[in-house]
């Protein structure tokens, strides 16, 4: 395609793309979302390639097949939408797709046993099942929609119309102010006013002139987490033209994304977007024949958590140790190469368009007043429907739990929601009408965080919790502070010695006061908030440390120095699945007959546990 | 009402000779104290005489503030944050304090760990024992190990002498004090600088194994 000299030319070539388009024609939308991919979805794009060409539909209107980012139900992958008939297929399987070829494709009708089922309702349509219907798709309107390595999908569902609104129509100074009335807040956890953030650098710059720099945060490292990474990999036109909009802005000429190496797919899709954008003039030189120069570097990161704190990111992209410095000068003073940097989450930058396309009013109506617009969250753990879900700000996490991940399977409540990764905190089922919102979730010591979700139930033990978040956050202390070099490693000490059943209450508030130390005093966000996992089960679940300390029992039954598992006699059928799942051999029992487990030699495996189809093994 | 009056032309005078000698004015526990535009808390404080315990810091390398002894309570419009004195810049109108609880909190915990981490290192025992601090709960696992991994040799020869001889290996728990590629160095000109600003004692230890002879 040629470069794209004016505002005019763009909007007559997404004309000329649209009017190519056939409403007709068929379109099948595979998701090759991570977990989809996980699950073969490569193999699904390419069995329907094969069997429409063996079908030779060539006659019809050939269907067309789209490789999407990810359209978020991870739980029932490969997921496969089929337009125009709106169908919502689930679990597909290479060895289904003829079927749907042969039934849907040429003859218009739903094969029923691959759409989504539940409670006895069938759905056909992804709108009307009940993980999509409480969502409020807005910044992900196009992940799992258009082709990401395709920049005329992106045109035709209104990629760069915002960019070239800004261009042509606005001055730097109302771009800021329009982020700043839009009420936008950080969505890399801290919250801070983006709009404030961004005033901060433009005036910096206006003492200081010189170089400034955009800096898009792409460096996911929460386990569990995936809200970025599908972003990137799904649309990163739209975190493109967030970024060249805040350069405008700031009147900056560079700009980097840092990604971290562990996302192959969404650098590869980044750098085809990047090419694309190029190639058609809306990135590079003279963007839109405006005179406006702007470019976009990938910088990929070695897989340091650490380097997800703004300080430690820029010092990584310098080429130096990613190791944190302290703030103040915050990077909007004293940034990338000590200049003035904006460096946001590329969440955030996703929604700039947004907001420049709808307005700051519209955007504000969104959500609640201090905490505007919607977010991203991955919801994952022991709940019915896993995924990635977009919510507006202020809806509370009972809800998310219950109507969109559909509760925990076969439990009426759950134990504790883990929000804002492994320095976030444990928010209990008692809380559960707490809306998510910044400033609400700080109240009750948890953060926002990037917006993971980990859903814990009655199987699930708090210091064992504790233990997994903190032993990942001693692996990823860069180690410059001494609080959470030492601190991380100690506190693990602690919760070590409970897991066995040592220590006493004492040392519960012990671990406390050490858990305040280190909240105090690091030296950067990640010893910082470290803590919070212990400090909220601590102040929620004390009853349950207790009971590790005094009891020596673990109430979930997972410390396994503390449990002891056993056979019900009454329930036991004999069938000896146990016995052969057994990696000690210590089960034994005649076939159909009760079965016993010789505790000496039981290791607390607890697979005999998970394969028995009768639930007769049990633990305590 | 000419009392008023002269009070008032007093106060703004004097306002005007604080706004024009361009001193900061805040307080260190509740003592009035003056700085230059640039200076830190900690920096302040030791020109007033209010002393503050530090590891990592040396007044001729750049503080990073990685041993969080010198944290101090800074207080402002009602808000408190617990901040590393050697790299805070002061500010007017704040409240500093040395001794809250939250303070002493954070330092009695990492001396306790330090006691673990090095407990080779005498200076540090002596500094531990200033605060009250004469045992530690947590593991001893290297009973020989001095060296708190402050990285202020590390900087010394940096910034003072120039040489880059050594650096800080590795991260987080494993972090040590290493030269490059871990080879003793052969860059290191024995100059004793790492021997003198160690606040731990530890170089003696660790200076045959990261300069050639």
């Amino acid at each position: 395609m040629e470069r794209i000299s004016n505002v005019a030319k763009l909007e007559a070539l997404r004309e000329s793309l649209h009017a190519a388009h056939d409403p007709e024609r068929p379109v099948v939308r595979v998701c090759l979302g991570p977990g989809c991919l996980a699950l073969g979805a490569n193999k699904v794009s390419r069995a329907f390639q094969a069997a429409i060409k063996a079908k030779g539909m060539g006659a019809s209107v050939q269907p067309l097949i789209k490789e999407t980012g990810c359209h978020g139900f991870c739980s029932q992958g490969t997921l496969v939408n089929v337009d125009p008939f709106n169908l919502f297929y689930v679990k597909v399987k290479p060895d289904d797709v003829e079927e749907i070829v042969e039934t849907t494709l040429a003859n218009g009708q739903a094969v029923e046993r691959l759409l989504y089922s539940d409670n006895g309702n069938r759905y056909r349509s992804a709108s009307e099942v009940p993980f999509y219907k409480m969502q409020q798709k807005v910044v992900l309107k196009n992940v799992g929609v258009i082709d990401p390595l395709k920049i005329e999908d992106a045109l035709m569902a209104g990629a760069y119309r915002s960019l070239a609104k800004v261009l042509t129509g606005m001055t730097p100074d109302k771009v800021i102010a329009t982020v700043e009335a839009s009420g936008l807040r950080g969505r890399g956890g801290g919250g801070f006013p983006t709009g404030r953030k961004w005033r901060i650098a433009a005036e910096n710059i206006r003492k200081n002139p010189g170089a400034v720099y955009v800096v898009g945060n792409g460096d996911e490292g929460d386990p569990g987490a995936f809200m970025d990474r599908t972003l990137m990999e799904g649309d990163p036109h739209a975190v493109l033209e967030g970024m060249i909009i805040g350069g405008y802005a700031l009147g900056a000429h560079q700009g980097y994304i840092y990604v971290r190496m562990e996302y192959p797919l969404a650098i590869k899709n980044l750098g085809v977007a990047i090419e694309q954008a190029r190639a058609l003039g809306l990135l590079g030189e003279n963007i839109l024949g405006t005179g406006f120069n702007f470019d976009i570097r990938i910088n990929r990161g070695a897989g340091a958590f650490v380097c997800g704190e703004e300080t430690a990111l820029i010092a990584s992209l310098e080429g130096q140790v990613g190791e944190p410095i302290p703030r103040p000068p915050y990077p909007a003073e004293k940034g990338l190469w000590d200049r003035p940097t904006i460096i946001n989450n590329v969440e955030t930058w996703a929604n700039v368009p947004l907001i420049m396309e709808k307005g700051a009013d519209w955007y504000a109506g969104l959500g609640v007043p201090t905490s505007t617009g919607t977010k991203i969250f991955s919801l994952v753990g022991k709940l019915k429907n896993t995924g990635m879900i977009e919510v507006p700000m202020g809806i509370s996490l009972g809800r998310i739990v219950e109507e969109i991940g559909g509760g925990v399977p076969g439990q009426d409540w759950f134990k504790a929601v883990q929000t804002g990764g492994p320095s976030g905190g444990c928010v209990p089922y008692e809380l559960k009408d707490t809306p998510v919102d910044y400033d609400s979730l700080s109240q009750v010591g948890s953060i926002m965080g990037s917006g993971g979700m980990i859903v814990m139930d009655k199987r699930d033990c708090v210091v064992d919790v504790a233990r997994y978040f903190l032993h990942f956050l001693e692996e990823e202390s860069c180690g410059k502070c001494l609080p959470c070099r030492l601190g991380l490693k100690s506190m693990q000490e602690y919760l070590d010695k409970f897991a066995k059943g040592q220590g006493s209450p004492q040392d519960i508030d012990d671990l406390h006061s050490l858990a305040r130390a280190i909240m105090k005093g690091s030296l950067c966000a990640l010893g910082g908030t470290a803590p919070n996992p212990i400090l909220t089960t601590v102040k929620y679940f004390k009853d349950e440390y207790l009971a590790h300390v005094v009891e020596k029992k673990c109430p979930a039954g997972v410390c396994r120095d503390l449990i002891t598992y056993s056979i019900d006699p009454e329930a036991c059928n004999g069938c000896g699945l146990c016995v052969r799942n057994c990696p000690q051999d210590c089960i034994s029992g005649e076939k159909k007959k009760a079965h016993s487990i010789d505790v000496s030699a039981c290791i607390r495996c607890g697979q005999c546990m998970d394969v028995c189809p009768v639930d007769a093994v049990l633990v305590a | 009402m000419s009392a008023k009056k002269t009070q008032k032309a007093k106060e703004s005078k004097k306002a005007k000779k604080e706004k024009d000698d361009g001193l900061i004015r805040f307080k260190i526990n509740g003592q009035a104290v003056e700085a230059r535009a640039g200076w830190t808390i900690l920096e302040t404080a030791r020109q007033n005489g209010i002393n503050i315990p530090t590891l990592c810091f040396h007044p001729a390398v750049e503080p990073i503030g990685s041993c969080r002894l010198c944290v101090v309570e800074v207080r402002q419009n009602g808000y408190s944050r617990v901040a590393a004195s050697c790299i805070t810049p002061v500010q007017g109108g704040v409240e500093v304090l040395t001794d809250t609880e939250e303070v002493l909190n954070v330092r009695r915990w990492v001396l306790e760990m330090l006691l673990a981490n090095c407990p080779a290192s005498h200076q540090i025992r002596e500094l531990a024992k200033e605060h009250g601090v004469t045992s530690t709960r947590f593991k001893v696992e290297h009973p020989e190990d001095a060296c708190p991994r402050c990285g202020l040799c590390v900087r010394a020869c940096d910034e003072v002498v120039g040489v880059r001889a050594i650096s800080l290996g590795n991260r987080g728990v494993f972090k040590e004090v290493t030269a490059p590629y871990n080879q003793r160095s052969m860059e290191c000109i024995r100059c004793g600088t790492c021997l003198y600003v160690c606040p731990a004692g530890a170089m003696e230890q660790l200076f045959p194994l990261v300069s050639a002879p």
